[in-house]
């Protein structure tokens, strides 16, 4: 099978943020690290990978900085990347990434597309399925395990309450990966010297600036949590408390 | 209370690394943070080491990180001494183990050895399936290797060898010794020898009642008239020279090592002292003394970790020096040591428990201090290549 992985560098999960001046989104000035549904993605991809043979693509669109990504999953056991490389794919909302990921890869044949489940900055949960609409591709969201059936797949996908739903899907597919369903492997220290020699082909803005279109969405203004701390004392009987403080358990913090 | 360990970078040291580096850094801290925190602590209670992560820590490819071929990384030098700073900063008796089995077992059997030796004993030191020590120090010849009284016969097709080794980071766990002995025959010249354990009149004994490096195991080793064939002589060895060099691959890796150590220490340190509340339920964080220690802490840790890099760099372009490389080992554990100290001050009583990391990697760096070149004796050859005088 053939199999791409959508990769997104983040902010470090412990990083401390800072504002741009525009407070539009953070400086860039912190560490990164790989999305962490998306190394679940790459690991369940390499694991296809190692039962049924074939090829594990790893893909991604950012700043140079976001080549880390790439190298990591080079390293890891991908056997080629794609790096749709330009500072402007930072500021693209999810249908506009997806447009590019899609038009980077008009002349591959791929079996199923991974991506992470959502990106640990923005969240959307959106790029894998926007990916799988503009290729005409079925696509399954929160997959927990993925098993070959003749010539198409089932999978497990994650319901809420503890619940799962099996699906039999038609390959090609696009399946978003939850994390935690693997354990990750390390990059050994020959498979980090060995990435060196694997191909990554470079996407410039331009090759798919025509398949674009204006964002549709856009963030305007960030806003760090004002700290508040407030003391409120319930006063009354013992039982008139507790009634108390389960209605506002329940329904200010929202918590029961 | 477990302190997760956060790292320390306070002048943007990350952007004097590649990508690559970074990745081989964050690999080997991932590791040790999955794989030896959850155990050093009962590890070093217990005095074990731990042989369990032996095969892991081959599997990625930890063991002759540097050298190139027979299975090896074949790391830069940066890259390797990165892999010693996160061993470290897990324990420094890991990280012993490690630079034994890299760069004072596998290094001179690349630098020094025949093709068969290489053949022999590479692969499967990099896979961890044979482990070696290194036998040069002795009951009375520490800092003057140069005394040696082990001696080298040769009988025959044979060397017969005789002497007593002393302080052997993994002596009883090595399936083989590179043992440095003179040389009747060559006027007492001294050379190499690779002595399988399992040879008569080999032996290794344990050193017990340790108060440092207990997670590693070192041994005295006794060799009575062990007979080796010839072809077990490092053909390229020759003077004392030859271990010289090995230790300055073992000297560079610690360089790196005690930042490790000493970046545990000061991050735990950090985390405590602003939880920790004393006088007015402030932190400890807030008093000027505590403040104090916290800024020498991170101005000589990242002091070390520029010196160790340069150092580092002019070994990648083969331009470093013994005394380059004795004057990041002498500054980077004594740093190391002294951070230790004010960051066991700052825990107080916590500070000697081993719920924290803190008291074990001090016990651990005061082996690291006079190991491998006691600190005076860096002292002396940096003193020797300013001034050009011998003072040993």
């Amino acid at each position: 099978m053939k199999i791409l992985v959508c990769m997104k560098q983040v902010p470090q999960k412990d990083a401390p943020l800072k504002l741009n001046e525009a407070g539009t989104w953070i400086r860039e000035d912190v560490s990164y690290e790989v999305n962490e549904p998306d190394a679940f993605a790459l690991e369940e991809a390499l694991r296809q990978k190692e039962k049924h043979g074939g090829e594990v693509v790893a893909i991604t669109a950012g700043p140079a900085r976001s080549q880390q990504v790439l190298r990591e999953a080079l390293a890891k056991g991908a056997d080629r990347a794609i790096h749709l490389e330009d500072a402007g794919f930072v500021g693209l909302d999810a249908l506009n990434v997806a447009r590019a990921l899609a038009a980077a890869i008009k002349d591959e044949q791929f079996d199923l597309i991974f991506t992470g489940l959502q990106s640990d900055d923005q969240g959307y949960a959106q790029t894998g399925v926007v990916l799988a609409e503009l290729l005409g591709w079925p696509h399954a969201t929160i997959i927990m395990q993925i098993e070959r059936t003749g010539d198409g797949i089932r999978v497990k996908r994650e319901l809420e309450a503890g619940f799962f739903q099996f699906v039999d899907m038609p390959l090609p597919a696009v399946l978003t990966i939850q994390s935690g369903i693997n354990k990750l492997r390390y990059a050994t220290l020959i498979g980090i010297k060995q990435a060196k020699n694997k191909p990554m082909r470079k996407v410039t803005m331009a090759e798919v600036q025509p398949a674009l279109g204006p964002n549709l969405q856009k963030v305007e203004r960030l806003h760090v949590p004002q700290k508040t701390r407030n003391t409120e004392f319930l006063e009354g009987a013992p039982a008139e408390i507790a009634k108390k403080l389960v209605d506002k358990l329940r329904n200010e913090a929202r918590v029961l | 209370m477990a302190l997760k360990f956060r790292g320390v970078d306070y002048l943007e040291f990350d952007s004097l690394l590649s990508d690559d580096e970074r990745l081989v850094r964050d690999t080997a801290r991932r590791f040790i943070e999955d794989n030896l925190i959850p155990i050093i602590e009962q590890c070093n209670r217990e005095g074990r080491f731990p042989r369990e992560l032996v095969k892991p820590m081959a599997d990625l490819g930890f063991f002759g990180a540097s050298l190139h071929g027979y299975g090896c990384a074949g790391m830069s030098n940066v890259e390797y001494g990165l892999v010693t700073q996160e061993l470290e900063r897990g324990d420094s008796g890991v990280r012993s183990f490690v630079s034994v089995q890299s760069a004072l077992v596998m290094y001179p059997i690349f630098a020094f050895g025949s093709k068969e030796q290489k053949q022999t004993w590479l692969p499967a030191m990099q896979k961890g399936e044979k482990l070696g020590c290194f036998g040069l120090t002795e009951p009375d010849f520490g800092s003057n290797p140069g005394g040696m009284r082990t001696r080298a016969r040769k009988s025959g097709k044979e060397y017969v060898l005789n002497g007593e080794k002393m302080w052997i980071t993994s002596g009883s766990i090595a399936d083989v010794a590179v043992i440095w002995a003179k040389v009747e025959d060559e006027g007492n010249k001294i050379r190499g020898f690779l002595v399988e354990s399992d040879r008569p009149g080999f032996r290794a004994e344990d050193i017990h009642g340790k108060w440092s490096l207990r997670a590693s195991v070192t041994s005295s080793l006794s060799l009575q008239d062990v007979h080796i064939p010839e072809a077990n002589l490092l053909p390229g060895s020759g003077g004392l020279g030859s271990p010289l060099k090995c230790l300055n691959q073992a000297r560079y890796g610690i360089a790196w090592g005690a930042i490790g150590a000493a970046m545990a220490c000061y991050d735990c340190a950090l985390q405590y002292s602003i939880f920790r509340k004393q006088f007015h339920d402030a932190p400890i964080a807030s008093r000027q003394l505590v403040q104090e220690k916290l800024a020498w802490m991170i101005s000589e840790i990242t002091k070390a970790q520029l010196l160790v890099l340069q150092v580092g760099r002019l070994k990648d372009n083969e331009k470093v020096g013994p005394q380059h490389i004795s004057m990041a080992k002498r500054n980077n554990v004594w740093m190391a040591l002294e951070c230790a100290r004010m960051a066991r001050d700052i825990l107080g009583a916590n500070g000697v428990a081993d719920e924290y990391p803190i008291m074990r990697h001090m016990m651990n760096l005061e082996s690291v201090k006079t190991y491998e070149g006691t600190h005076d004796i860096h002292t002396l050859i940096i003193g020797q290549s300013i001034t050009g005088i011998d003072a040993f």
